[in-house]
């Protein structure tokens, strides 16, 4: 039973078409890595899972929601759906605890010490438990990106949308955030992750979809980052190397 | 005939910088009430909300203080209603306060990034959730050191309520030197005492924009080590 289907989905932003008709669906417990170049329309794919676009025709299904569906009640989808950003967007004002514990308390009116509870789960679980009374500014890139996985995992959403995550860190940064993903996938989180790291990606995903010119170009198991079918495929993952 | 500045005279001055000061405090406090409604109506999703307010700031902003204290108290009587002049001038500085307040508060709002508003929605806030919660504690921050700043300006502009009758500051010193008709010096010690009240919160607003300025270069070290 797949939690997240896209069909045929169309985006222009003014005249430039970013999503040309993308199809993909997500089984409950599978991580998919969407690939491809800049521009290939992951990135927005992602988003317009998670509403933050608004997209022209095609339909979106996550968890039961029509995403597409205008009167949808975007909080119920947002309780779903987890998402953590490039570039962290923890809160500055509030420690790492406040941060985590603001949506639990306030949209699902859970009491202080039931919310600094799940913190506290959390926390460990990316492996910040010292710094719960931290703020933001005091963690290294790393240690934010984790802080805000554990944020996002703090309403116990049932997908998680990771959107390059570990673009803005350096390669040991970057190791210590995939280790928390990778943990998170082995629990049996379903994920779609929108990442550049391929050995990462090859290691992880069940279901890999590359994607370019802003349709799915080639899609299957995490085999075909070594074995590609496409020329397009095959050139984009040299360039990797 | 004793021409001499005396005690009275000093009481005098002091009792009028406290009326100042008490001035001063009616317009920030009546000015930030109304200017947070209009920084929210100029930031608003609802474009009518957009447009009466920055209609509001364009009008008051164009218009002289001046201008707006005589038609609160001399053109409002007209139309039947009769205001004290520290009640005029209340509402005038009001009036004039909240437009430019309004305006630096905007700027706050719109200094805080996009992405805290997408996290904040992604997290299923509400809309007055992710505005109070989120928004509004990082933009009083920014928001501190020119509000501060703009107090010294209310402080100064309150002079002008003197030329309704409100005996403040200024008005006290007029009306010294209309008995004694010591220019120099009794305008030298009214502008000793404006530099008295605004000096202090100059510095206090100085102090607000470095420790600012430290706390962001603090927070890029941390971010870079």
């Amino acid at each position: 039973m797949p939690v997240v289907v896209l069909k045929d989905v169309k985006k222009s932003f003014g005249s430039l078409q970013v999503l040309r008709g993308v199809s993909f669906s997500v089984d409950k417990g599978d991580v998919v890595a969407l690939i491809g170049a800049s521009g290939s329309g992951k990135s927005t794919a992602l988003r317009c899972i998670d509403r933050l676009e608004t997209i022209d025709s095609g339909t979106i299904d996550v968890c039961g929601y029509s995403v597409s569906d205008p009167n949808l009640d975007l909080r119920r989808l947002r309780l779903d759906v987890g998402i953590v950003f490039q570039s962290y967007n923890l809160f500055p004002h509030l420690t790492v605890e406040e941060n985590i514990t603001l949506a639990p308390r306030s949209v699902k009116r859970m009491q202080k010490a039931e919310a600094s509870e799940i913190a506290r789960e959390v926390l460990a679980q990316v492996g910040l438990s010292d710094k719960a009374d931290n703020y933001p500014e005091q963690l290294s890139g790393g240690q934010q990106q984790r802080a805000a996985i554990a944020r996002s995992l703090a309403m116990q959403p049932k997908v998680m949308l990771f959107d390059e995550v570990t673009s803005a860190l350096d390669p040991k940064l970057t190791g210590e955030v995939l280790k928390v993903i990778e943990t998170l996938a082995a629990s049996g989180m379903t994920m779609i992750m929108v990442t550049h790291e391929m050995a990462f990606a090859r290691r992880v995903a069940d279901q890999v979809v590359y994607m370019h010119q802003g349709r799915v170009h080639e899609a299957g198991a995490a085999s075909i980052l070594t074995h590609p079918t496409t020329a397009e495929l095959s050139e984009f993952i040299s360039n990797d190397l | 005939m004793n021409n001499a500045i005396n005690a009275t005279h000093l009481t005098f001055l002091l009792t009028g910088a406290f009326w100042t000061l008490v001035l001063s405090l009616m317009a920030f406090v009546g000015g930030g009430v109304v200017g947070l409604v209009i920084a929210l109506g100029r930031t608003s999703p609802v474009r009518f909300l957009r447009i009466l307010s920055g209609g509001y700031v364009q009008i008051v902003q164009g218009t002289p203080l001046l201008v707006i204290l005589f038609v609160v108290y001399f053109g409002l009587p007209t139309v039947g209603y009769s205001l004290s002049p520290m009640l005029a001038a209340g509402l005038s500085l009001t009036i004039y306060v909240s437009a430019y307040l309004g305006e630096i508060w905007r700027g706050c709002l719109e200094a805080v990034p996009k992405a805290q508003w997408e996290a904040a929605e992604c997290l299923a806030l509400s809309k007055t959730q992710r505005m109070v919660k989120v928004i509004l504690p990082q933009a009083v921050r920014i928001a501190t050191p020119p509000t501060v700043g703009f107090s010294v300006q209310i402080i100064k502009n309150t002079s002008l309520a003197s030329v309704v009758g409100f005996v403040e500051l200024a008005r006290a010193g007029q009306l010294i030197n209309n008995s004694i008709f010591q220019p120099f010096s009794i305008y030298m010690i009214v502008a000793l005492l404006y530099f008295c009240m605004c000096f202090p919160i100059s510095v206090f607003s100085r102090r607000l924009e470095r420790t600012g300025a430290s706390r962001l270069k603090a927070a890029e070290t941390a971010v870079s080590a």
